[in-house]
């Protein structure tokens, strides 16, 4: 009854902040370093033609990983929609065979966005392997050979994705990281010029101005987080006095 | 037709929510779920023509390294021949799994560890700031306290008490922090895809 009511709170409290966010102005969030550079890199493949490449992960939509892979979806139609006028489209990875579909279909929507169908190429969306290594291994190449300019690891991976950042890193690209693997997020910290630490991966939606239902999605985070310390400092207090 | 993903799309999420919760909706909602097995089966089939796709346009173009492409195009076409005809559990394929696969994969754990010491070297180099340095010691404490060095094993102070308390109280106490954030994070985005807010299905 507990899951319903986090639930049911929760799904109020995002329709109405979405709704009375409609109009106002974007809120003020405290800078991310991970997301300011993005910007940057967005910017910078627009201008000197190379590519951004997005991976993400190996997360299966019917899995308790589902979640972190749908935040890579939304960045991924953002950058779409923002570097599809470049003459080189972005390039997504997958790890999943229904993860790497969705990754097609959020690529085509983008370009249908931007009014730019025509430039859309499936091939851009990719299974890279659907094993844990055969995933990093197909996603290396990727970041060596195909003129990319800046590296998007949004979604679930494990500790293989120092693999792709390795690569990365020998030729000169940053990467920007952010997972819901705790051991992955470990080795993204140290791996990675960017790395984005817990729930940062499911915040760059309200960073990068995807829509009032992302600031609205922060708002509501921060609330079940107050409400969640209070519950667990009441629960400290409570056993301290011997009342439970 | 975006109206009718959209609708279809939030209806079956909505079902399958709630067969989680009332128990009457609960075989509807393991039927639900047994569809999009089968949809994720065929999703596995679409996934390698696609990488046959991409690696054939790789070759088709002469792309750089595109001899990789040819190699995995021909072990992917003899392997699947060979599972077609053999079956899985045959001798062949077992060995196929068993001497190529996994020896692969290995080596690339092992390559794995080189390059996250590696990554752990260059830290250092490339943020140089409180945290990093806290991310590197804890590393090293916590590597260092794990060593048994003889002819003494174990430290005794280290071994029993400081690393316990640094693996199972601040570093637990942070991984909570963090997959309660996550987890949070995860339920808005869930939450935000069943409200139609962000549709992963396709649509402007």
């Amino acid at each position: 009854m507990v899951e319903l009511s986090v639930i049911l709170l929760s799904l109020i409290l995002l329709l109405a902040l979405t709704f009375l966010r409609r109009k106002s102005p974007p809120p003020t969030l405290r800078p991310i370093p991970a997301l300011t550079r993005l910007y940057r890199a967005i910017g910078l493949s627009v201008e000197d033609g190379s590519r951004l490449h997005v991976s993400l992960g190996r997360g299966g939509l019917l899995s308790g990983r589902g979640g972190a892979s749908l935040a890579g979806l939304a960045m991924l139609r953002y950058l779409t929609e923002r570097t599809s006028a470049s003459d080189k489209p972005p390039v997504a990875t997958a790890g999943d065979p229904a993860l790497a579909v969705l990754t097609q279909d959020t690529l085509k929507a983008g370009y249908e966005a931007a009014n730019a169908e025509d430039l859309y190429q499936p091939t851009t969306g990719r299974l890279s392997g659907p094993t844990p290594f055969s995933f990093a291994a197909g996603a290396m190449p990727v970041v060596r050979d195909e003129n990319v300019s800046a590296n998007v690891l949004m979604g679930d991976f494990g500790p293989e994705i120092a693999l792709v950042t390795e690569a990365a890193e020998r030729s000169d690209v940053p990467t920007l990281g952010g997972t819901d693997d705790l051991p992955a997020q470990a080795v993204l910290y140290a791996a990675a010029q960017e790395p984005l630490i817990g729930e940062e991966l499911f915040a760059a939606g309200a960073y990068l101005g995807a829509g009032p239902s992302h600031a609205a999605s922060l708002i509501v985070q921060d609330i079940l987080r107050w409400a969640l310390i209070l519950f667990l400092l009441g629960g400290a207090a409570l056993k301290m006095l011997g009342v439970i | 037709m975006k109206y009718v993903s959209a609708f279809f799309a939030i209806a079956f999420g909505l079902l399958v929510l709630a067969g989680y919760f009332v128990p009457v909706l609960e075989p509807l909602q393991a039927l639900l779920i047994s569809w999009a097995g089968i949809l994720l089966a065929v999703a596995s089939l679409i996934g390698v023509f696609n990488l046959i796709t991409v690696h054939g346009e790789k070759i088709r173009s002469r792309e750089k390294n595109s001899g990789y492409s040819s190699l995995l195009l021909v072990s992917l076409v003899l392997t699947f021949l060979l599972g077609l005809a053999l079956g899985p559990s045959h001798p062949v394929m077992q060995g196929v799994v068993e001497s190529i696969i996994l020896p692969v994969e290995a080596s690339l754990m092992a390559i794995l560890s080189v390059t996250l010491l590696y990554a752990a070297i260059r830290l250092l180099r490339r943020r140089v700031d409180v945290m990093s340095v806290v991310f590197l010691l804890t590393v090293l404490a916590v590597l260092a306290w794990s060593l048994a060095l003889p002819p003494y094993g174990e430290l005794a102070l280290f071994g029993n008490t400081l690393r316990p308390w640094l693996t199972q109280v601040l570093a637990l106490g942070g991984a909570r922090g963090i997959l309660i954030g996550v987890a949070l994070g995860a339920l808005t985005t869930g939450l935000r895809i069943l409200l139609a807010f962000d549709r992963p299905y396709g649509g402007k």
